[in-house]
């Protein structure tokens, strides 16, 4: 397949980016026999931030779990076309789907973390993965995995603390943390902020641009605001289709699509 | 437009009253289901602990006996054999005449002994054996007195009765007042309760051998249901694929849940006694029994514990990277322990009073010896109380209340493990 030029791609804009840590090519995903992403196409470039935004169930969530391979948990799932990490196959039958996980960390919608301790949630993928050749070292990862999440100077005191006792943005940074605790490549984040309050929302925002220097991160949202603040790019999925896709600042004061016009100015949503 | 308002307002008002009234009938129902029940169990508890009280004291006496030689009919001899086969009984007959010189004859010396358990013998016996010089001694003992005078005692038997309607007559009254007033017969904690085997003699009958081979039982059935209740609901819920095979076991699981035991017993008895040659009798079968019985009961609740877990936790496991059994191990169990404990210990509640499919494997048998491990002959507490109760003899109906109050007392102690160690998963959240 063509990496370069896609095919009779509908979508309007430049899908291919420079230094691609992902590359996707015509993927897509049916739920039994309904399809649910169309021919979707996009490069994802390291240390960069996508927006992927769009209204409720245009694929945009499905398109993401594509890319650590979540959607294997669906049994009626069945995902076809190509999708690229560092030139190499995610979904061909070599590819570890373990081992794929642990360079693709995620962040899901509602605050998860694990009924342990603060550390324990830290520090159980670094153990997992055999990281830390001792107690020492695993101190140091889940240290500076919190530091790097801005939950340190919160937590550092009740580490033995439960993960659940934190508040719901305390959560998700923690979620955060244990993502990058396992040094990986990408991130991908599923509405991050939607559970959260105002506040805690600018603090997760704050911290994706500073993430964005070490990691490539894909970050799925509905608020148009979100998309603009923390994301370069940002891609627009309309009923499973990806519609467009360009510079964040191109896309949000000249849209070239009508849909994405009529979303992002507020027509529906 | 008010005054549709005001309608509205009214037709709510009366509706208002109607609905508060229901619930007020229904709460009113809900109270006395519950009192019902509770009064039922108040009921059951008490009749039961109100019977079963008078087994845990037991009517003792105590005697001078003399060792006489002559009355043991040993004749200078001390070879093992002889003092095997000496008349010991005789001994209690002659402490007894020498008490009660109205004692005379073979009747008068059979009525006096039938005041003192035959246990009494065994004791002089052994004491004989271990100690041979203390032929020509005497000393002062305390043996168990016979079911009849413990029954007695008790006012389980009426004087006011014409004589030859009650166990004992005019005279052995006559004695066992006589002795009561020098303090030679009175009631005591019945020790040998807790100590001794079953008997014949409902004064030396115990629950030990009973209990030991509950537990025996209940342990087999613990180790082996419990790991492997467990695996499999971990793996149908987690790792199995849905298709008609898994259908078709989760039908027969459910179905297995609703077998009557008694066809667990003859499963068992086809199968360990009668194919793979396990003993009779023996704890081991016993309990390979009651874990056919157990294992559905925990596969189904494991099962529904498992589910409960939200999966929120599956996929921050999965998305960490961790495998499928890591997720299960490291998250999912923990999380649904509380939940499998409270099946098991349903399914073990259940085992341990299970009767029918003991009585297929033998576990019925009279067993004196108190059972030393997993392949010794032994029975179980309901089967012990189903064996009581069957009993001809007066004092085995206080018996049978007590072995139950030692069976729920068991219960109570599984369950009250259970409960902490469930509040102590819990607590890790």
């Amino acid at each position: 397949m063509d990496l370069s030029a896609p095919k009779n791609s509908r979508t309007i804009g430049d899908v291919t980016a420079p230094n691609p840590v992902f590359r996707a090519r015509e993927v897509n995903v049916f739920y039994d026999q309904k399809r649910a992403i169309h021919d979707v196409s996009i490069d994802i470039a390291r240390n960069e931030v996508l927006a992927m935004i769009g209204p409720s169930g245009c694929g945009k969530s499905t398109f993401l779990r594509c890319l650590n391979r979540m959607n294997d948990t669906i049994p009626a799932a069945r995902v076809t076309g190509l999708i690229e990490m560092d030139g190499q196959d995610i979904y061909d039958k070599r590819q570890d789907v373990v081992q794929l996980r642990a360079r693709v960390g995620m962040v899901f919608q509602k605050p998860n973390p694990f009924p342990k301790t603060i550390y324990e949630n830290v520090a159980y993928g670094p153990r997992i993965h055999g990281l830390a050749a001792d107690r020492a070292a695993l101190d140091e990862i889940v240290q500076v995995s919190l530091q790097r999440a801005g939950l340190w100077d919160e937590v550092k005191d009740r580490l033995g603390h439960p993960g659940t006792s934190l508040s719901g943005g305390q959560q998700q940074r923690l979620c955060i943390a244990r993502a990058i605790a396992v040094n990986p490549e990408v991130i991908l984040m599923d509405e991050p902020c939607s559970a959260l309050d105002p506040i805690a929302t600018a603090r997760i925002e704050d911290l994706i641009d500073e993430l964005r220097a070490s990691y490539a991160i894909c970050v799925v949202t509905h608020s148009m605001q979100q998309a603009a603040r923390v994301s370069q790019r940002t891609a627009y999925f309309h009923l499973g289709e990806l519609i467009e896709v360009g510079l964040t600042d191109r896309i949000f004061t000249n849209p070239r699509h009508r849909l994405t016009e009529a979303y992002i100015t507020g027509r529906f949503g | 437009m008010s005054n549709s308002v005001q309608q509205t307002q009214a037709r709510v008002a009366a509706s208002l009253r109607r609905r508060y009234r229901a619930e007020r009938r229904f709460k009113l129902y809900g109270l006395l289901a519950v009192l019902l029940g509770v009064s039922f169990v108040l009921f059951l508890f008490g009749a039961i602990i109100a019977q079963g009280a008078a087994a845990f004291r037991q009517a003792q006496v105590t005697l001078d006996i003399q060792y006489n030689e002559d009355v043991l009919g040993l004749a200078g001899e001390r070879t093992p054999e002889a003092l095997a086969t000496a008349d010991y009984a005789a001994l209690v007959r002659e402490a007894l005449r020498a008490r009660f010189p109205d004692a005379q004859g073979r009747e008068g010396g059979r009525a006096a002994l039938r005041l003192v358990s035959n246990s009494a013998a065994h004791e002089l016996q052994r004491r004989v054996e271990v100690d041979p010089s203390r032929i020509g001694t005497g000393e002062r003992l305390t043996f168990l007195a016979g079911a009849d005078v413990d029954q007695f005692l008790k006012g389980k038997i009426d004087r006011t009765l014409p004589e030859d309607q009650r166990p004992l007559s005019d005279q052995q009254i006559a004695w066992i007042d006589a002795l009561r007033e020098d303090g030679a017969l009175r009631l005591a904690f019945n020790r040998g309760f807790f100590t001794n085997g079953d008997s014949r003699e409902p004064e030396q009958a115990g629950v030990l051998g009973a209990l030991a081979g509950s537990m025996y039982t209940l342990l087999v059935t613990l180790v082996l249901s419990f790991p492997i209740g467990v695996a499999a609901a971990a793996y149908l819920e987690e790792f199995a694929p849905r298709n008609r095979w898994t259908d078709l076991i989760e039908v027969n699981i459910n179905n297995l849940a609703a077998v009557p035991s008694i066809v667990f017993g003859l499963l068992g008895l086809a199968l360990f006694l009668n194919f793979f040659g396990l003993p009779r009798s023996a704890p081991l079968v016993g309990g390979l029994v009651l874990t056919l019985l157990t294992l559905p009961t925990i596969i189904i609740t494991s099962r529904a514990a498992i589910r409960a877990v939200p999966p929120s936790i599956r996929e921050a496991a999965l998305g960490m990277g961790a495998s499928n059994l890591q997720m299960v191990t490291d998250h999912v169990l923990p999380l649904a322990m509380p939940g499998i404990l409270t099946g098991a210990i349903i399914g073990l509640a259940r085992a341990l009073g299970e009767t029918a499919p003991l009585l297929m494997i033998g576990m019925v048998a009279f067993i004196v010896d108190v059972p030393r491990g997993f392949t010794d002959p032994s029975t179980v507490l309901p089967v012990q109380v189903f064996l009581w109760a069957d009993s001809p003899e007066r004092a085995f109906v206080e018996r049978t209340s007590a072995a139950i109050i030692v069976l729920l007392l068991f219960l109570l102690i599984v369950n009250a493990t259970a409960a902490v160690l469930r509040r102590r998963f819990e607590r890790r959240w």
